[in-house]
């Protein structure tokens, strides 16, 4: 089927298989960042926003993302650039293979909820495995990120 | 007193960190040229059996397809996947491909196409009739059973390690210190059990994945997610039956191992593919592929026992550990060993004998491998909660029991091979650990209402730094433009941070910045000879090669500045930016030197520094878990376990506290609810992500980490390891927790709520 669909503010059309996933669909557009960590939805490494909202693309169909808007990690350096840093600052970005699942997800929850608790952090990343960090650091990294902001929101 | 480093000691980024958090296309899959051959494994429904016949015309048919090779296409010469320094104390056992399956998931068939979809469809089409035979599924009856996983004549054991593939044995030993017997009769406690831990998946986020060429040159390129690419370049000339002068093998970044990488897992199957075909070709694993043939943590039986006098005193221990390393006997010799070697030196200080055999033992089940911890995780359990049993039995504190049996700086350890302790903080991490945690105020069983009970409990654990006597490290440091070094090593960055830290320990000898620094690593044609990665190593063997050739390299600028200073080389000290004349009336920077190196010189600006180390320093550390214990549900929830480590200086506090972070959850899920478990015809139950549950971020409670830094003389500033010792404290201090909260000791991990309220450990 033919299917069109915005990646990253651009326009793509392809023409995919009815089985064809999310995530081989935008991997093969050059979004490499997707990564594919297990077949059952459970280890959050594919997350990508379809209209703004975090999916996990190993669990949609491509043909699901016709005439909608996928964004990818490479279509968000500029927004998460910010962010990460603060968890570089904390050695947690380990292997790397699941960050961008993890920032992306992040990114998602701080655009609905810009102060989160820590429980609001922990439950809303749940889906998000990690099996360097033992998530300590990834937490630290967003309460250091978030405690930066406060200054800055205090001014305005 | 604690000197006053600049970039060692210092919680600095790590180098690749923007480029993996920004998710920069890194990784295997990500680099690979698109039009490579896919290749996949059939996988043997049978535990135990013989291929009868192949049928492949229909498969061979499917469009796109390009090969499908069984046993009967691969050389006939047994070798191991085991990652080990030659010649591997794991037996060759293996071929590529064989006609007898020794597993649920062995290795049948390889297919290889054009696409993932054809590969697909021929492994659907091709028809393999097997002969089923009886499998030996039980650790405990596989010794002397009559039916063998290995009875073939070709098998090899290179190592004098007790092995005997007539005997389904792998590996076997007695050690012994002392009068044994004789202390036990004088003793006024002994406490005995056996305790078993389960197969554990590393679960590492990143597939087993590679990806194979042939180069300009003719020779097999091969770009793996491995920790070790000097061990992966031999074992697969070994399997191939081919010169390793025609192997280059190198890896990408690696999204994470734990050991599982230290296995030849996926390679070997696009290696054969390309060799075979000339063709490129990959194999990336699937997750239930990692989860059935991958490599996981070797089940033990460990039977504990313990001779004390009533006052406390542990003054004998007798520890026999029966091994099951499955169908394939990949680490299986060596892992053993830590199960008794670096669990009764931690009450080296009143213990007066040991006793310490083991069996490992061929199962038809999953090889077993390498996994953090290495055998040291499984023997710490049993002989830890022996100890808790006898400060119960004898009602002391547990803590104050440790304070007394624990070694301490500068004692002998017989159990340890007979290393000093020569650098040992465990008295202090107990100390601080006690302090932070409120051990007095935790440890006592609280009531809380509605069912719900807290208390807390206690471990000690240590492990090495490297393979004492056989792990090589190497480093090359070289001079360059404008004065920044190149800094090239055979070890594996999997994500630890090894490349930063040993670039900061680089930049702390040559006293320049971090950014002045470049690593590459690693690659078996370009860098220096390495053992790899695992074995808690990298810091503390290539570090120390990091900083031997930092000082040869200093005496090598200072030589090329005398020149240029026209001056004796005595007469100028090297001062980090410049080398300078020690009366002050000169100087030359180091940008002038490297231009000076490129211009009529025969000095070297680049050093090769090769370390091995006679001692493997052990590193200590203290654990102790808080939790509440839902009676009506069996659950548990932790709510803070507090880890105090001496890894002696921590070249990068930051990396140093998340490697023991993720090594605690990790050990968190061993002991509550992570394993491996088979049915009756050994099928693997937990073969997806939704069965073996790993923990999330809900799952751990409060984390708390701190550093009770010894000062090992024999390490690059004084450190020793971390990446594997922080695994091994959690299933101890959880069970004892766990017995204080319901007055059951557990025995088997994991111990799930089921298993809390039936009030059984399943033994």
């Amino acid at each position: 089927m033919e299917i069109q669909l915005t990646l990253n503010g651009k326009t793509i059309q392809d023409s995919v298989s009815p089985d064809t996933l999310l995530i081989d669909l935008v991997r093969r557009h050059g979004c490499l960042s997707v990564k594919r960590g297990c077949e059952t939805s459970n280890c959050g490494l594919c997350t990508v926003l379809l209209d703004g909202a975090p999916v996990l693309s190993c669990s949609l169909l491509a043909g699901r993302a016709n005439g909608r808007v996928v964004t990818t990690l490479e279509g968000l350096q500029e927004e998460a650039a910010d962010f990460v840093g603060f968890i570089a600052d904390q050695g947690a970005e380990q292997c790397g293979f699941c960050n961008p699942g993890f920032v992306m997800n992040t990114l998602a929850l701080l655009r609905e909820n810009p102060n989160p608790t820590d429980q609001e952090i922990r439950s809303y990343l749940a889906g998000n495995l990690c099996r360097c960090s033992g998530y300590e650091g990834q937490l630290r990294g967003i309460r250091a990120y978030l405690d930066s902001r406060k200054p800055r929101e205090a001014e305005q | 007193m604690k000197p006053n480093y600049k970039t060692v000691n210092q919680p600095r980024r790590k180098k690749d960190a923007m480029s993996l958090l920004l998710g920069k296309p890194v990784y295997l899959d990500d680099i690979g040229p698109k039009d490579c051959l896919v290749v996949k494994v059939v996988r043997s429904p049978h535990a135990h059996a013989l291929i009868q016949a192949v049928d492949a015309r229909e498969a061979l048919a499917v469009p796109g397809i390009v090969g499908i090779y069984t046993y009967e296409d691969v050389p006939q010469k047994r070798f191991t996947n085991a990652g080990q320094t030659a010649p591997e104390p794991s037996p060759h056992d293996r071929l590529i491909l064989d006609r007898r399956m020794r597993f649920v998931g062995d290795a049948a068939a390889i297919v290889a196409g054009e696409t993932e979809e054809s590969v697909e469809e021929a492994m659907k089409a091709l028809k393999i009739t097997y002969q089923v035979l009886e499998p030996v599924l039980d650790l405990h009856s596989a010794k002397d059973n009559p039916v063998l996983v290995h009875p073939e004549e070709n098998w090899r054991s290179l190592c004098p390690v007790g092995a005997d593939n007539r005997r389904n044995l792998c590996a076997a030993e007695t050690c012994e210190e002392g009068d044994v017997e004789g202390v036990f009769a004088d003793c006024e406690e002994i406490v005995e059990g056996t305790w078993r831990t389960q197969a554990c998946q590393q679960a590492m986020m990143e597939t087993f994945r590679t990806y194979t060429e042939i180069d300009h040159y003719g020779r097999l390129h091969v770009v793996s997610s491995t920790q070790i690419v000097f061990h992966t370049r031999r074992i697969l000339a070994n399997a191939l039956d081919i010169p390793k002068s025609k192997i280059h093998v190198e890896k990408p970044r690696i999204g994470g191992g734990f050991g599982a990488k230290q296995t030849v897992v996926a390679e070997i199957y696009p290696a054969f593919v390309t060799w075979t075909t000339g063709r490129p070709a990959k194999m990336i694993y699937s997750r239930k592929e990692c989860q059935i043939a991958g490599s996981p943590r070797h089940e033990m039986e460990v039977k504990v026992r313990l001779g004390a006098m009533k006052d406390g005193t542990i003054r004998a221990l007798d520890v026999y550990t029966l091994s099951n390393t499955g169908a394939y006997g990949e680490h299986g010799p060596t892992t053993v060993g830590l199960s008794g070697h670096k669990s009764i030196p931690l009450y080296t200080n009143g213990l007066e004998a040991f006793r310490f055999a083991y069996d490992v033992v061929y199962t038809n089940v999953q090889a077993a491998g390498a996994y953090r911890g290495y055998g040291a995780t499984q023997g710490i359990f049993a002989v830890e909660s022996a100890v808790n049993e006898l400060a119960e039995r004898l009602h002391m504190d547990p803590v104050a029991l440790r304070e007394k049996n624990m070694v301490r700086q500068g004692q002998v350890m017989p159990a340890y091979y007979h290393e000093t302790a020569s650098a040992c903080a465990l008295d202090r991490c107990m100390a601080r650990c006690k302090e932070l945690f409120h051990w007095e105020e935790k440890y006592p069983v609280r009531e809380m209402g509605g069912g719900k009970v807290r208390t807390a409990g206690v471990a000690m654990a240590m492990q090495g730094s490297g393979i004492s006597g056989v792990d090589v490290g190497s480093a090359t440091v070289k001079l360059n433009d404008e004065g920044f070094y190149n800094l090239a090593i055979g070890a594996a960055d999997m994500g630890t941070g090894c490349d930063t830290i040993l670039a900061q320990i680089l930049a702390e000898c040559m006293d320049c910045d971090l950014e002045d620094v470049t690593v590459f690593g690693a690659d078996s044609d370009a860098s220096p000879y390495d053992s790899g990665s695992y074995a808690s190593s990298t810091t503390y063997v290539t570090g120390k090669a990091v900083e031997k050739a930092c000082e040869q390299l200093k005496e090598n600028l200072c030589k090329i500045a005398a020149e240029l200073l026209e001056c004796d080389e005595n007469e100028v000290a090297f001062a980090g930016r410049e080398v300078r004349r020690l009366d002050g009336t000169g100087s030359v920077t180091l940008a002038q030197l490297a231009e000076k190196s490129m211009c009529g010189n025969t000095v070297p600006v680049q050093i090769t520094y090769t370390h091995s180390s006679p001692v493997s320093p052990p590193p200590f550390m203290v654990g102790m878990a808080e939790i509440e214990v839902d009676r009506e549900t069996g659950g548990v929830e932790l709510l803070n376990y507090t880890a105090v480590v001496d890894c002696g200086t921590p070249i990068n506090p930051n990396l140093a506290r998340v490697q023991t972070e993720g090594g605690l959850v990790q050990g968190i899920g061993m002991a509550l609810y992570e394993g491996v478990t088979y049915d009756s015809k050994g099928q693997i139950q937990e073969n997806t992500f939704m069965q073996y549950r790993i923990p999330t971020r809900l799952d751990i409670g409060k984390l708390q980490v701190e550093f009770a830094p010894s000062y090992e003389e024999s390490g690059p500033f004084g450190a020793k390891s971390i990446g594997e010792i922080v695994i091994n404290t959690p299933a101890p201090a959880l069970a004892h927790a766990i017995y204080r909260a319901t007055g059951v000791w557990h025995h088997r991990l994991p111990i799930t709520p089921e298993k809390i309220l039936l009030g059984e450990d399943g033994r």
